[in-house]
């Protein structure tokens, strides 16, 4: 490794843990799509800023995108007042519009802007290291590794210092309030994080490599845990691992760092969405298939305890009366013998002391509308499961 | 024999562009007569019509950004299209968006019903990561020691300019097999936008129904890449129907105005881009767009902003009126002779007292001034008492 990888996995990892802490609250809050839409919009805020300074790198250019960052939550937020579309709709209108002035402004001035959009949503990581910060004659590293440094810096001091506020004003917007907490200031405070966030990531990793950073460290931590510490510090590994292990990937494919990131973010995210131990998708749907069986068996000791006759009870009239096609009966009944809730005698099925006792209280509790306390009576009476 | 004629033709088009400027007559003679504009106007014409009616469907639903994820997902499907065929045919190209679009849309689905993540997390997720791994891919084959490979970065942006005839063909047909399909299940999506629920127990199959209008949304968005590109999309599916929405509460009218809408911005987008240098036609058609959304938001007589507006300070004024009303109505009420002359200074600010207000309700015959006095007509102290207690009344 040279010095040049080393600083760009360095820049690429502080882009990450920049973009993991305010995107786990956006992902927490329902408002990912917002930071699709800031890193969109950014784009004529990001044009007319470099007009006036002729700098990619200077800290008037972010505040100005930044800026125009803001105005995109507002205008969201004000045509999603006036109740003529949803937000999703205001979202999906604002953006576009603001990014294709960024576009044509640049279109128009092509011969003194050296400004490309494709530079400006796919970013090169790259040529990054080769930008430094000069004062006097001392090199002091490259300058978008300063950039997302403060910002970062920023990010970290006010989230610990307003930790609590954003936790509450996260789970509980009422409650924030009614303690005293500014909704609208935290709101704007962390759209502002994010904007400034965007803005100051966009110059090495590109648009819309930041939304990925954002979402996808965090969504993929929000999978495996429901702790708001956790999440955040699961979310800056994942951040971490899919900045280091991409640049990786870009050298070897020798393709584009931003693209890589992302789809070594991607590939995280399938993994954990797959397997997960308790929101993954496999276990999802075991457990789902777990309780259509339990459900079945649970009907159907209703009905063996609805019916004395025999011919209601007999093996082969179980299809027949309690309408079980989908679910093969004889997974049912080998549970329901496994469990001891029944005892087959010459073909009759009848309940089991204890299947009379478990039917008994399981009415008891569908009856009044506590169908929930089923499932803890599942632990108590059942040795295997569906 | 042909082809050598629109090279030709494409030549004299891209010298009429090196002309700055261009009348409005000659550019409407220029569309009738020349081939390429003739058929780019037509392309994002017919496109702008797929994509309003379809738009319509997919705002209705709450599915806005459901585009923007399809278009970025198609992405990567464009660039495996091209690493397996090798061939730059924008049939194949647009067929491999369809798959990776169609998958992307999946995926979506299956995060928000399998788990707990919310729709916007589930949007951004699919949105960012297949448009990285689009990219990444982009700049893969770039890398290759393939001559073949330039210009697979026009659907980034979309190149009206690169539309041949047999794009505009393939457009034409998917709109009339849309329209047709459209008519055929009219009342099922109908039914389906507005009350699911209904629909399943109607014993329609929705599973069916909402593939099919997803199916097709994706459709009309992987057609427009190609000329409007990845990025903005979106807009197109949802400017125009936000537009329609505004001023019907009817939705095959709703339908049928986004579609002109849709053209419409088309039209008059390609136009403005053919007229000046150095503008890429998708970005004009989606400010084309947003300018019929922010004028209907504007004008539309029944929900816009300009006439709501309106109301709402007639209806305050009415009220103003009411209160002043009302309040003479209380005084009126202590006194034998309702048309006991009170002064006018008693009447405060607070009771919505103004002159205006004042000589509106002499206008209206409910009071009568005397010098500095007034005093309620039969009239008015009956439209007064009716005012605010019509349960009493009965």
């Amino acid at each position: 490794m040279n010095s040049a990888q080393i600083e760009i996995q360095l820049i690429a990892s502080v882009v990450a843990i920049a973009c993991a802490i305010p995107g786990t609250f956006l992902v927490l809050r329902k408002m990912a799509m917002i930071s699709d839409a800031i890193s969109h919009s950014i784009l004529p805020g990001i044009v007319i800023g470099f007009f006036i300074t002729h700098d990619l790198n200077s800290p008037l250019l972010i505040l100005l995108a930044a800026l125009t960052g803001i105005i995109t939550v507002i205008l969201v937020e004000y045509i999603q007042k006036t109740g003529l579309v949803k937000e999703d709709t205001a979202i999906g209108l604002v953006f576009p519009a603001l990014f294709s002035i960024g576009v044509i402004l640049i279109a128009k001035n092509a011969n003194d802007v050296h400004l490309d959009v494709d530079a400006v949503l796919l970013g090169e990581l790259a040529f990054a290291p080769f930008d430094r910060l000069l004062i006097g004659e001392t090199d002091l590293g490259p300058k978008s590794l300063w950039i997302i440094g403060t910002i970062l810096l920023i990010t970290v001091t006010l989230l610990i210092a307003f930790f609590k506020e954003l936790k509450v004003s996260t789970f509980d917007k009422g409650l924030a309030a009614s303690l005293g907490f500014s909704p609208a200031i935290i709101h704007y405070g962390l759209m502002s994080v994010a904007s400034v966030t965007t803005v100051g990531a966009f110059d090495a990793v590109g648009a819309i490599l930041v939304v990925a950073l954002m979402i996808a460290p965090a969504a993929t931590a929000y999978l495996l845990t429901t702790d708001l510490k956790k999440m955040l510090l699961l979310a800056i590994g994942f951040g971490v691992f899919g900045a280091i292990s991409g640049y990786w990937f870009a050298h070897w494919l020798d393709a584009s760092i931003s693209g890589s990131i992302t789809t070594m973010l991607g590939l995280l995210f399938l993994v954990v969405y797959l397997f997960a131990p308790n929101k993954g998708l496999i276990s999802v749907m075991y457990r789902e298939k777990q309780q259509r069986i339990e459900v079945s068996l649970l009907t159907f000791l209703l009905h063996l305890k609805n019916h004395d006759e025999i011919e209601e009870r007999h093996v082969n009239h179980l299809n027949e009366h309690i309408n079980w096609r989908k679910v093969r009966s004889k997974v049912v009944l080998d549970l329901a013998l496994k469990n001891n809730m029944i005892h087959i005698d010459t073909n009759i099925v009848s309940l089991t002391e204890k299947g009379n006792k478990f039917t008994s209280q399981a009415i008891d509790y569908i009856i009044t509308n506590e169908d929930a306390q089923i499932e803890h009576m599942k632990d108590d009476f059942f040795l295997f499961r569906g | 024999m042909t082809k050598q004629k629109n090279i030709c033709e494409k030549g004299k088009y891209s010298s009429l562009r090196r002309n700055d400027k261009m009348d409005l007559k000659e550019y409407i003679e220029l569309v009738f007569s020349d081939y390429t504009l003739r058929t780019i106007t037509l392309g994002t014409a017919i496109l702008g019509a797929v994509t309003g009616m379809l738009g319509s469907f997919a705002v209705l639903r709450k599915q806005s950004l459901l585009g923007d994820a399809i278009s970025h997902a198609a992405l990567p499907g464009i660039a495996i299209a091209f690493l397996i065929t090798g061939a730059k045919d924008s049939n194949t190209l647009l067929l491999g968006a369809l798959i990776s679009g169609l998958i992307g849309t999946f995926w979506i689905r299956g995060i928000i019903s399998k788990t707990h993540l919310k729709s916007d997390t589930a949007l951004g997720l699919i949105l960012s990561l297949f448009f990285g791994f689009g990219m990444l891919l982009l700049t893969y084959i770039q890398k290759q020691p393939n001559a073949n490979q330039a210009g697979l970065d026009k659907y980034l942006f979309g190149q009206a300019a690169t539309l041949v005839e047999s794009d505009v063909w393939l457009m034409a047909i998917v709109t009339g097999i849309c329209l047709f399909v459209l008519l055929l299940f009219w009342k099922e999506f109908k039914l389906l936008l507005f009350d699911e629920d209904y629909t399943k127990t109607l014993g329609f199959n929705t599973k069916f129904i909402d593939i099919l209008i997803t199916s097709f949304i994706v459709l009309a968005i992987v057609l427009g890449l190609q000329t409007v590109g990845v990025v903005l999309m979106s807009a197109m599916l949802l400017a125009p129907a936000a537009a329609a929405r505004q001023w019907t509460n009817s939705l095959s009218v709703m339908v049928a105005l986004a579609a002109i809408f849709g053209a419409f911005s088309g039209v008059v987008g390609t136009a403005i881009s053919a007229s000046q240098n150095n503008l890429s036609t998708g970005p004009v058609i989606v400010l084309v767009a947003s300018v019929f959304v922010i004028f209907s938001f504007i004008f539309s007589p029944s929900r816009g902003l300009l006439f709501k507006q309106i109301r709402f300070i007639k209806n305050r004024r009415d009220l103003q009126l009411h209160k002043t009303l009302a309040f003479m109505h209380q005084i009126a009420e202590n006194h034998e002779d309702i048309s006991h002359p009170h002064a006018i200074r008693i009447l405060n600010n607070f009771h919505g007292y103004t002159k205006g207000t004042l000589q509106k309700l002499v206008d209206k015959n409910y009071v009568i001034l005397q010098g500095n006095m007034w005093s309620l007509t039969q009239e008015g102290f009956k439209t007064a008492s009716n005012l605010y207690n019509q349960t009493d009344n009965e």
